[in-house]
């Protein structure tokens, strides 16, 4: 397998050679404002979602706080010596993560006891009030630019034509993961459609991930809860809802993570551009390798 | 040639891309401290509200539990014994002498005795307290209905909210808590002037004698130490304007999310 350095060598090369490339239209001007309307606000929602969870931070399953027994928790301890760290407890498993979890650098240099660190909350004080603010303006945001997102792709045939899977792309699944992982990604004619695994990571996020995030942001309310019990019903009580809220925000992290990891190894410029402008430019197809001679 | 200018370019853009994502970070915490921020963020609340009483009726109830939900230790939060002296002095007396005044815009101002107020139909419900911090305790709670209690001193046509005034001292004793909340939310049927917790007299941590209880709303909104009850046609007037302790501090005086 070629190492990471020469292959992002490799992409270099390929952009300053004299081929003539060609171009595709990849994005329409409709998915590329509501793209980066979207990263703005998701940004937004994650930071002061992460300062409203440090008011209280661990999270618990069922209706109520079982304050004895939280499935997660960020907390600063003291130990044998006197010493404070930050200790995170999952389940039955208690980690030390001071400087990140639970024990931290607040906005004076001194460490205090913190869920999330300064720089990972909006705003990076703790300030509860002011992270709700954020978060209940920007999730008004977040729901209309998703909505018009969804009627966008259901109308314009966005849905159907670029991200709905195919045969083909559900038997290829297990290939093209592999081709990710040893970083060879599609050129040619190949580049023009996301293939399976990109169309499943949006899928899933677009349909299930989303829509679980606001439904269970909205089992938080307990005015939504008198008015639409069943909420409470499908997410097992608010406490759970809120432990889901989570996982899918984190869920969200792991998917931008590897979303920005893509986008650089796969040609950054040609992503950021063709998310800017539309244009999408087309490596060469690579001369057939042993693996397509396998299919 | 051009591609070595394009290469600038493109580190350029992409250089200016990442700068300011960082800088839109760093923005966004600085906003934080103008009250502008503040006042373009809080009006989001209004939205909410109108869209919450749309979608949810006026008599939609909170969901209620059975007895084997009730927390063993429900957390008791804010003040959980207040530095008054005539409060510790009524409280060491069982509150024989705690009068609830209510008055303002009605018909019939009156006080009521603790008596009084346990003398009163009352409901019991075992229901769900949300923090705004975002744990959540079961407990039961007994009292007469607020709507029962505002029912006895007639409300004026004008009154469009009901102010709590607390005996709990804020801040060193510079203020004292209190609380709002609009007509609709008092005459709900799960609106309770509690004086149990349990099944017992409301200790208190709790907010003893009598405290709000709200079935469609966030903890804070529900004073403890209830001393005087005044309806109003607008809470501006009082404390720094925002019609509560904690809405004074920034946070939204809608708390039904």
């Amino acid at each position: 397998m070629t190492s990471l350095a020469s292959r992002i060598r490799t992409g270099i090369r390929a952009r300053r050679s004299k081929i003539k490339k060609e171009f595709t239209r990849r994005h329409s001007l409709a998915v590329r404002i509501l793209h980066w309307v979207n990263f703005v606000t998701v940004a937004v929602m994650l930071m002061s979602g992460l300062q409203i969870f440090n008011a209280h931070p661990a999270l618990y399953w069922g209706v109520s706080s079982n304050f004895a027994h939280p499935l997660l928790s960020m907390n600063a301890m003291q130990d044998n010596q006197g010493r404070v760290e930050g200790v995170t407890s999952v389940g039955r498993y208690t980690f030390n993560t001071t400087g990140l979890f639970g024990w931290s650098k607040g906005e004076d240099g001194h460490y205090t006891d913190r869920g999330f660190p300064r720089w990972a909350t909006l705003p990076g004080s703790r300030w509860l009030a002011m992270g709700r603010l954020w978060h209940f303006f920007f999730a008004w945001i977040l729901v209309v630019n998703g909505c018009l997102y969804v009627l966008y792709g259901f109308a314009s045939g966005h849905f159907r034509r670029d991200l709905w899977m195919t045969r083909t792309d559900w038997r290829r699944l297990g290939h093209t993961f592999v081709e990710h992982l040893k970083l060879k990604f599609p050129r040619g004619d190949e580049a023009r459609h996301y293939n399976g695994l990109q169309k499943l990571a949006y899928l899933v996020i677009i349909f299930v991930v989303a829509p679980t995030i606001v439904l269970t942001g909205l089992t938080m309310s307990p005015t939504m809860d008198a008015g639409f019990p069943w909420l409470l019903w499908v997410f097992h009580g608010r406490q759970s809802a809120r432990t889901i809220h989570f996982v899918c925000a984190m869920t969200l992290v792991a998917f931008f993570v590897v979303h920005i990891a893509m986008v650089i190894l796969s040609g950054l410029w040609n992503n950021v551009r063709s998310m800017i402008t539309g244009r999408y430019a087309l490596e060469p197809a690579r001369a057939h390798t042993v693996e397509e001679h396998h299919e | 040639m051009s591609n070595i200018i394009s290469t600038r370019r493109r580190r350029l853009i992409l250089g200016l891309g990442a700068g300011a994502g960082s800088l839109l970070l760093a923005g966004c915490d600085q906003l934080s401290n103008l009250p502008q921020t503040r006042r373009v963020l809080s009006s989001e609340q209004w939205l909410t509200r109108a869209v919450q009483d749309t979608l949810v009726s006026r008599d939609a109830l909170a969901p209620e539990f059975p007895r084997a939900d009730i927390a063993p230790v429900f957390r008791a939060n804010g003040t959980t014994d207040p530095d008054n002296p005539k409060y510790q002095a009524m409280a060491r007396d069982g509150f024989r002498d705690w009068q609830l005044r209510v008055d303002g815009l009605v018909e019939n101002p009156k006080s009521f005795s603790l008596q009084e107020i346990r003398s009163m139909p009352a409901q019991t419900q075992i229901t769900r307290q949300d923090c705004v911090e975002g744990w959540s305790c079961i407990g039961q709670w007994t009292g007469p209905l607020l709507r029962d209690v505002l029912a006895r001193v007639i409300p004026k046509p004008s009154a469009r909210y009901v102010m709590f005034f607390c005996a709990d001292p804020m801040d060193d004793g510079r203020d004292y808590y209190y609380e709002s909340i609009d007509m609709r939310t008092a005459v709900h049927p799960q609106t309770l002037l509690a004086y149990a917790l349990n099944g017992e007299a409301l200790p208190i941590a709790y907010g003893a004698p009598v405290r709000l209880r709200l079935g469609l709303q966030l903890g804070y909104k529900m004073a403890k130490y209830v001393m005087h009850i005044q309806l109003v046609s607008s809470y501006r007037p009082f404390g720094r304007g925002h019609g509560g302790y904690w809405e004074d501090q920034g946070y939204t005086w809608y708390a039904g999310i």
